[in-house]
């Protein structure tokens, strides 16, 4: 029982059968608070899962059943395969989100560390400028960037639906942050040793910050592979869309009426990233929560 | 320092120059890619907002501030905004109370705390549409179990997303589902981090009640956490976007347009872009104030 009363001493007395009642109680309630919000949190995903092996005519009986009498899995995921590119969708995914990260990453470690330890002319101005850059959401210049994409001709490619994102101005000062903290007099010793500036950001100071490396490049996958906003804007072609939007489009064909099929369909596309958090729980939620904007 | 400071001034200036080309060098492709995806796209959008442009127009010319004057008495802009603000108003609370509360609950568990922080945290990694597809199912009127478990208890059918009243909340309510599981992480690192010994002098003091506790030690020691989670919070919430998309699309009758997806369909379908660029900048002006606000804690926040 100390175990859930961290406040209470160690030394008290056996406790009188009243007050062990009262706190088996209050525990039992709470579990029962906490299960009751889990079942909610959880319903479109067993929802997700049940129907997704049930034939078209059990998924909306009156009694909801867990299991169904006819297993139906099969059929339901040959047919999401079928006729949707569900696997392209996750291809299209992967690229994406790799491409951006890759770049991301390539674009703000440098300037992080130009920020962090070097004095250069312009650099108040640039750190001005990135903080106001910070302030605006992607939304806002999205309109005169789908212009400038539509005129160079530019609709419907991989690179116009990673474009927005190349800068991440929250990555530059994640690692500004980081860098700062890198020890001044290994950088001097480095450079009295003739060792550039660039081998000095890729071979000495980014392996020491590899936590928040791993921890961005959660936050950016997860952002990237969800959104839906920006994809559905520059892409119309089902051939290159990401999961979101693919999940947009079979839901809007004649399939859409395909209950299994569809609940199949949103298994396979949410089932990557969700299997990658069970595996890797506290990278996920570290990295998500502590970069905490979108 | 020590080993720079013993160096001879000819080899400081040296390194000097070198750390002012360096500096200029790695931060270039930063400041060009800030320049062409952020302040230009900016600048442009303010311009395009004085005009009556529209895409694949030759001409267009300047006409002020019309373009706000028609956003000011638009109705469909002020039902957007109004259903927005309508949204925001519920997810806020709803969603930093509940994930409070979820999270002190949570804290305490040694064996279960990791299982409801997976279940909790689960719709924030799943992909939104997807799950928003789910959720039209399990709230379809007559089908949708969620009815049909209504109806066993005796409630009776309730029109969640075809009754103009209920569209708004029901959306919230799905919104508050995919977001307290973030912030309830939020609230355990803050949760974590007030020191033990005193809740033990709360105790000394005769403040040994739950209730107590929270008031005395638990939500003051929150304050920064719970700061910033109602921003980011806002944040969220002011772009909701995905499940209006999918599950209503602004429907029934406009109960539920909201902000970004007005801009989404006079920029992107109807190609109004001069309009469009107005709503972006009133967009804009909503979300500045909180972002600004997320900006400065954040700088304070992050410890990597």
């Amino acid at each position: 029982m100390t175990a859930i009363s961290p406040g209470a001493p160690a030394f008290r007395a056996p406790t009188p059968l009243g007050f062990r009642l009262r706190r088996v109680a209050s525990l039992a309630l709470v579990h029962a608070i906490l299960i009751a919000g889990a079942v909610f949190m959880l319903l479109p995903f067993v929802f997700m899962v049940v129907s997704s092996i049930k034939p078209p005519g059990e998924i909306f009986e009156a009694t909801f059943r867990l299991w169904p009498r006819n297993f139906y899995g099969l059929q339901n995921f040959e047919s999401a395969l079928t006729t949707a590119p569900l696997l392209k969708f996750l291809i299209n995914g992967l690229i994406v989100c790799l491409g951006i990260l890759v770049v991301q990453l390539l674009v703000a470690i440098p300037c992080a560390y130009a920020l962090a330890k070097l004095k250069f002319p312009g650099q108040p101005v640039l750190f001005a400028l990135l903080l106001l850059g910070l302030c605006i959401p992607v939304q806002v210049p999205s309109l005169p960037l789908y212009i400038a994409l539509a005129q160079i001709g530019l609709l419907n490619t991989y690179f116009s639906m990673m474009v927005p994102f190349f800068l991440s101005v929250f990555a530059i000062f994640l690692f500004r942050q980081f860098f700062k903290s890198y020890p001044d007099e290994i950088i001097h010793a480095a450079r009295l040793d003739g060792v550039s500036e660039f081998e000095i950001v890729w071979r000495i100071v980014v392996p020491s910050a590899w936590p928040a490396i791993a921890a961005f490049s959660v936050f950016s996958i997860v952002a990237h592979w969800n959104d839906l906003y920006w994809p559905l804007i520059v892409v119309s072609d089902t051939k290159l869309a990401t999961p979101p939007l693919g999940m947009m489009f079979f839901a809007d064909s004649e399939v859409g009426s395909n209950y299994g099929a569809l609940s199949a369909g949103a298994a396979i596309i949410t089932a990557p990233l969700v299997i990658a958090f069970l595996i890797a729980r506290r990278r996920f939620i570290a990295g998500i929560t502590m970069t905490g904007i979108k | 320092m020590s080993a720079a400071a013993q160096v001879i001034p000819a080899t400081t200036r040296r390194q000097q120059w070198v750390e002012a080309l360096a500096g200029i060098s790695f931060s270039a492709p930063a400041f060009i890619l800030l320049l062409l995806t952020i302040l230009a796209p900016l600048g442009a959008l303010i311009f395009l907002n004085f005009t009556d442009y529209e895409l694949g127009a030759i001409d267009f010319s300047y006409i002020g501030l019309k373009n706000f004057n028609h956003a000011w008495t638009d109705p469909v802009i002020r039902r957007s905004l109004a259903n927005t603000l309508l949204y925001v108003a519920i997810v806020v609370p709803g969603g930093v109370l509940i994930s409070l509360f979820v999270a002190i609950l949570v804290h305490r568990r040694t064996r279960t705390r990791g299982l409801y922080e997976v279940i909790y945290f689960l719709p924030v990694t799943s992909t939104l549409i997807a799950m928003a597809t789910m959720w039209q199912f399990l709230l379809h009127p007559t089908l949708g179990p969620v009815n049909s478990f209504l109806k066993w208890v005796g409630i009776g059918e309730v029109a969640f997303l075809s009754n103009p009243k209920l569209v708004i909340p029901t959306l919230a309510a799905i919104g508050i589902w995919q977001l307290v599981g973030f912030n309830m992480v939020l609230f355990l690192a803050g949760l974590s981090a007030i020191p033990r010994d005193l809740y033990e002098a709360a105790d000394v003091d005769g403040a040994s009640n739950p209730v107590d506790r929270f008031l005395r030690v638990t939500w003051p020691l929150l304050g920064p956490t719970t700061m910033f989670v109602i921003v980011t919070t806002f944040i969220t919430a002011f772009k909701v976007f995905d499940t209006v998309a999918v599950m209503t699309r602004g429907g029934p009758g406009g109960a539920s347009e909201v902000l970004l997806y007005a801009i989404y369909l006079e920029g992107f379908q109807y190609f109004h872009l001069s309009y469009a660029a107005t709503l972006a900048l009133i967009f804009l002006a909503f979300t500045l104030v909180f972002s600004i606000a997320q900006t400065f804690i954040l700088d304070r926040r992050v410890h990597y």
